[in-house]
């Protein structure tokens, strides 16, 4: 190594602390409220998602760019920031507009309808795979297929 | 058995053919409406352009039929029914009956022209920022009315334009039901 490449070298590594040093962007913190501001977005955002925008064809007021949906959201807000659950910012939202206004209806009455449908038609179908399967590997043993 | 498949497959079909047709039955225009019936929220909206400020309070209005409209000035129904909602406003106006226009989303100076250009407004608009009272309302758009009894229950509401017919109808039973005075407030 040359005397030059050596200055260089030492410079570098003597430089090295100062830009360690160099201070950073301050880390938020619960004292500065930052981090309770950044959990009660992400509230809002989980609640709005979950609420129909009532002027849109099948959007949420979290993705909807209407006037409404947005002081829906900002309803949203208060709501939460004044210590509701959100239960019952939803369940406000639902007597106003009614269960409508859900995306993700209550599991209860008729709406058990949209829930138990579709684990119907997969236990039917698996039920009616396994008998098929069970008839093919008869049939296949050599044994005679007998029509139910 | 062919027979024992088609009634299997038609004991499938049949409860899914029940399904639509329930689906048929329903109108999915129709929007759904939980306040009939129950109580009117409480709002204090101030009045547009009073001085000194002034606002509005449902609560006081406990004793009386209070019809609430919600309009804007960029709403094209709401000038089919304005006429209609300020002449009813003159007739019942005597016998205790208080209409209200409240602005929906849009801004007091339009509100304002549009009411100047309609040749006025026979009833105080309210102003609803950040639109609460409508979302309190449960409100889809404009226009919607709703007719409060004197108990402070919401016996109609109405989406779309309503008629001096349509008010008539329903604010007279109300009348009839707990006579008010003329003259009293």
């Amino acid at each position: 190594m040359s005397g030059a490449h050596r200055v260089i070298l030492l410079l570098a590594l003597s430089g090295a602390p100062l830009f360690a040093q160099t201070p950073a962007t301050p880390v938020p913190s619960a004292a500065d409220g930052v981090v309770r501001e950044t959990e009660l977005d992400r509230q809002v955002k989980h609640v709005a998602s979950q609420l129909r925008c009532v002027v849109c064809q099948g959007l949420s007021i979290q993705d909807s760019p209407s006037t409404l949906a947005q002081e829906m959201r900002a309803v949203v807000r208060e709501q939460l920031a004044a210590g509701r659950s959100e239960q019952e910012v939803k369940d406000y939202f639902a007597a106003r507009y009614g269960e409508w206004v859900l995306l993700q209806p209550k599991a209860s009455g008729f709406n058990l309808v949209v829930y138990l449908l579709p684990v119907a038609a997969i236990l039917g179908g698996a039920a009616f795979v396994y008998v098929r399967a069970r008839r093919w590997t008869r049939r296949d043993a050599g044994q005679p297929a007998r029509e139910a | 058995m062919n027979w024992r498949r088609a009634l299997i497959g038609v004991g499938i079909a049949l409860p899914i053919i029940a399904l639509l047709a329930y689906g048929m039955t329903t109108d999915p225009k129709k929007l759904p409406s939980t306040l009939p019936g129950r109580p009117a929220p409480e709002f204090a909206l101030r009045v547009m352009d009073s001085a000194p400020p002034d606002t509005v309070r449902l609560s006081a209005h406990r004793g009386q039929v209070v019809v609430l409209n919600f309009w804007a000035s960029w709403c094209l129904e709401c000038r089919v029914e304005h006429g209609d909602l300020s002449l009813v406003s003159s007739m019942y106006g005597p016998r205790g009956v208080r209409f209200y226009g409240v602005l929906y989303s849009d801004t007091e100076a339009n509100g304002r022209s549009w009411i100047r250009e309609m040749g006025g407004q026979a009833y105080p608009a309210l102003v609803d920022d950040g639109s609460r009272t409508a979302i309190d309302y449960g409100l889809y758009g404009v226009p919607e009315t709703f007719i409060i009894d004197q108990q402070g229950r919401v016996v109609h509401k109405q989406i779309g334009p309503i008629t001096a017919q349509q008010l008539s109808a329903i604010i007279d039973p109300l009348l009839a039901a707990t006579p008010v005075h003329p003259g009293e407030t």
